[in-house]
């Protein structure tokens, strides 16, 4: 059989192994939680707690009637003992509710639905919206944002994206082995919220225990699970697009206007619990791995729980550690406080030995075109690496510089370690402010 | 106590945080590793002479990036291994009886008129160890055209000055013919390719596109193509020559252009101009229209001309 794929990108090692055969373990919330009021794409919430206010597990804390935005919920029960700027994975402070645990776990009340496929596609939405449901795969989209596309879009194609494609995490492959029920009701609702006829699960196929069981259970034609190549940025969501519907996504344009949406495991599963059981989303599986994690596993983990406490979870670091990288190794963000909070969209917290925390000095670029030819997005990156360099923004726009998807692949192949896609991110930062600049 | 794990110091730096395994020095080293069998094969023809002419070659490029770098105050990078590169391939363009002073010359102006005044690796828009050999070929015609036959050395004129049908298919296969240190042995030669090609260190579009273009062109024109692909120094060039990273296009349909071009020329040079030193003008040629067809050839980047239908 023939894999499924797309043209460009590479084959990092994988390093699944460390946890992939690892159930998911719930972790003991920790006593102090840091919650940022900002954990997705679009406007900050507002805090509408006080210190001192006592709260719910559950309860809403932030909220904002900007139409871009998710609502943030108390992790735990307890107190508000500050909101205040707190550091966050951006390397940036962000404001944030903190809570002192009182670790009895007290619930708001819950509004549960037997069957909540029986739910009307504005219930569903709404449910969406109450429950502050981002994409989890990284991006942090308002989920009920991405399910109302604007105008008379018709969606026909909603995409599962199951591919976890970036090396040591195995968060996604776990739940979809763990919970593939709620996997594919999930998949049922977000279809139904969209108005999408048709759901297609790709899974890369270093996952094959996830493709049988999920082809298993389920019990619909109108699904299709869907084995493709194994190859970063297999989960790239323009690339898997590509993969499964043969549709390119148009330059700057966004799924919608080729009628797909695409959705992450961990999205589908938070989609289940907001519609069956009510709950907001207030944890997640993250992956704890890397030979600098004692004992690498997957935790389910209260959101708003300090990268350090997860850490301990795992048994602590294992000798010194050099980096700390929320996310996998190629997108990943690399940490140097590790009170900043696991947050919506974090799958991964992955820890380098300083053996492995490699520094690469550049040499000159020999135009070999190895990263030419791993670019998901054909582009040229070592000419936007030149342009960026040398402060040629009109240059780096006409080259696509905005078409890149930062997925690290030119830097990641570069046989003369040159820091291309750094150099890329610096054009496009000055291309984007360009614009603002000129809009206003 | 709890805040010690604050108090490390991490590294932070940006995405991605792994990286290939594969290098730079590690093309070059296998480059010269491909060179091997072609090392073996110009040995056992040409005996001495050719041990003389690779040793003088390479130790003088190699010497040349060094002093240019030092003196430049820059850092000097010989251990990348493409100054011994292109040593190597200056000396399989020679013929056998080449003097001495002459590979010292042109291992000079290789490395620093070819090489170092654009600003070394990556910098130069030529082929330096043709730029070696162009300014050998016109400072010193008639050393440059004495060829002689393998072994015994007796003076005599290579497979393409007898032209076609003169020398069996399988000397000019195995070797046992008159020409440059490199260009005798197609076997060798190819083995070397073969190698490249599963390192994925040889871009097989130009390879094909120049080798293609020559076989369908010689055989358009009423001439015998397996004659020319295996005489002169045409699969040498194509393989060890043509496929220089540094100054061939990085585009996919660029390198068919580039492959294509210099096919193009070498047939026009051969048949035509009957001048023997048709690959590397071909290949020099190509060199300079490559930022041109970068230019020309950017890729379709993904979702350029899409519409959606919102
Ligand atoms: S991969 Fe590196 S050396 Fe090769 S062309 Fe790109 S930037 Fe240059
Ligand atoms: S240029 Fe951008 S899209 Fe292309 S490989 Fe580099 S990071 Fe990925």
């Amino acid at each position: 059989m023939k894999l499924k794929t797309f043209r460009g990108g590479v084959h990092p090692l994988y390093a699944k192994e460390l946890t992939s055969h690892k159930s998911i373990r719930e972790m003991k919330a920790p006593s102090i939680l840091v919650v940022p009021l900002q954990q997705h794409i679009g406007a900050p919430t507002k805090a509408v707690v006080k210190p001192g206010d006592e709260v719910l597990m559950g309860q809403v804390i932030g909220e904002t009637d900007q139409p871009v935005s998710a609502k943030v919920h108390s992790p735990v029960s307890g107190k508000v003992i500050a909101i205040e700027p707190r550091p966050h994975i951006s390397g940036r402070s962000v404001l944030s509710v903190v809570i002192e645990n009182d670790e009895q776990d007290r619930w708001v009340k819950l509004d549960t639905h037997f069957d909540p496929i029986q739910l009307s596609r504005e219930e569903i939405l709404a449910k969406i919206f109450e429950a502050g449901i981002v994409g989890m795969g990284g991006a942090a989209f308002p989920t009920s944002v991405k399910l109302k596309p604007p105008g008379q879009a018709k969606i026909d194609f909603l995409i599962i994206n199951g591919s976890e494609c970036e090396p040591y995490l195995t968060a996604d492959h776990r739940m979809m082995i763990e919970s593939p029920d709620d996997v594919i009701l999930g998949a049922k609702l977000l279809a139904k919220a969209v108005g999408a006829s048709k759901i297609i699960i790709g899974v890369e196929d270093n996952k094959l225990d996830a493709i049988k069981v999920l082809e298993e259970k389920k019990g619909s034609d109108a699904i299709s699970i869907v084995a493709l190549d194994t190859k970063y940025p297999q989960g790239g969501e323009k690339q898997l697009i590509k993969a499964l519907t043969g549709r390119e996504v148009p330059s700057h344009g966004l799924p919608f206007q080729v009628g797909v949406i695409v959705h992450n495991i961990g999205t589908a599963i938070a989609t289940v619990e907001a519609t069956r059981d009510g709950r907001p989303l207030i944890g997640r599986v993250v992956t704890v791995t890397g030979s600098g994690v004692s004992e690498p596993d997957n935790l389910y983990v209260r959101i708003g729980t300090p990268i350090k406490d997860v850490i301990e979870a795992c048994g602590g670091f294992n000798g010194e550690p050099g980096k700390v990288i929320i996310g996998g190794p190629m997108m990943g963000l690399a940490q140097f406080d590790l009170d900043a909070p696991i947050m919506k969209a974090t799958g991964g917290v992955l820890v380098f030995t300083q053996d492995e925390t490699v520094q690469y000095d550049p040499m000159p670029c020999i135009k070999c075109s190895r990263c030419v030819d791993v670019c998901p997005a054909y582009l040229l990156p070592l000419r936007l690496e030149k342009y960026g360099m040398y402060d040629l923004w009109d240059e780096a726009a006409d080259y696509g510089a905005m078409d890149c998807i930062e997925c690290g692949c030119c830097t990641y192949i570069c046989p003369s370690k040159r820091h291309l896609l750094h150099w890329i991110r610096l054009a496009k930062n000055e291309i984007v402010s360009a614009q603002r600049r000129q809009n206003s | 106590m709890e805040n010690n794990a604050n108090k490390r110091l991490l590294v932070v730096s940006p995405s991605p945080h792994v990286r290939d395994g594969d290098t730079t020095p590690k093309i070059m080293f296998s480059v010269v590793l491909a060179l091997f069998p072609v090392i073996f094969a110009s040995i056992y023809f040409f005996g001495l002479d050719a041990l003389r002419i690779l040793v003088i070659s390479s130790v003088t490029a190699v010497a040349a990036e060094a002093a240019c770098q030092s003196l430049r105050k820059k850092p000097v990078t010989i251990y990348d291994g493409s100054a011994l590169v292109t040593g190597i391939l200056l000396a399989f363009t020679l013929p056998p009886q080449i003097p001495s002073f002459a590979v010292v010359l042109g291992a000079i102006v290789a490395i620093v008129i070819g090489k170092q005044i654009f600003g070394g690796l990556g910098y130069n828009p030529f082929n330096p160890a043709l730029v070696g050999r162009a300014f050998l070929s016109v400072s010193f015609a008639n050393l440059m055209a004495t060829w002689v036959s393998p072994f015994d050395a007796v003076t005599v004129a290579t497979p393409l000055q007898l032209g076609s049908g003169v020398v069996p298919y399988a000397e000019l296969f195995f070797g046992n013919i008159a020409g440059s240190l490199g260009e005798t042995s197609a076997l060798a030669i190819l083995l070397g390719g073969v190698y490249l090609l599963y390192r994925g260190v040889l871009d097989y579009r130009i390879c094909a596109g120049y080798l293609g273009t020559v076989f369908v062109l010689t055989l358009v024109l009423g001439h015998d193509p397996v004659y020319h692909l295996l005489a002169g120094s045409l699969l040498f060039g194509a393989i060890f020559m043509a496929t220089d990273m540094v100054t061939s296009p990085v585009t996919p349909k660029g390198r068919w252009i580039f492959g294509i071009g210099a096919g193009l020329i070498l047939v026009i040079i051969r048949l035509w101009a009957k001048a023997p030193e048709g690959v590397m003008y071909s290949i020099l040629l190509m060199n300079m229209l490559t930022p041109l067809i970068n230019r020309f050839t950017r890729p379709r980047i993904y979702g350029q001309g899409v519409k959606g239908n919102a």
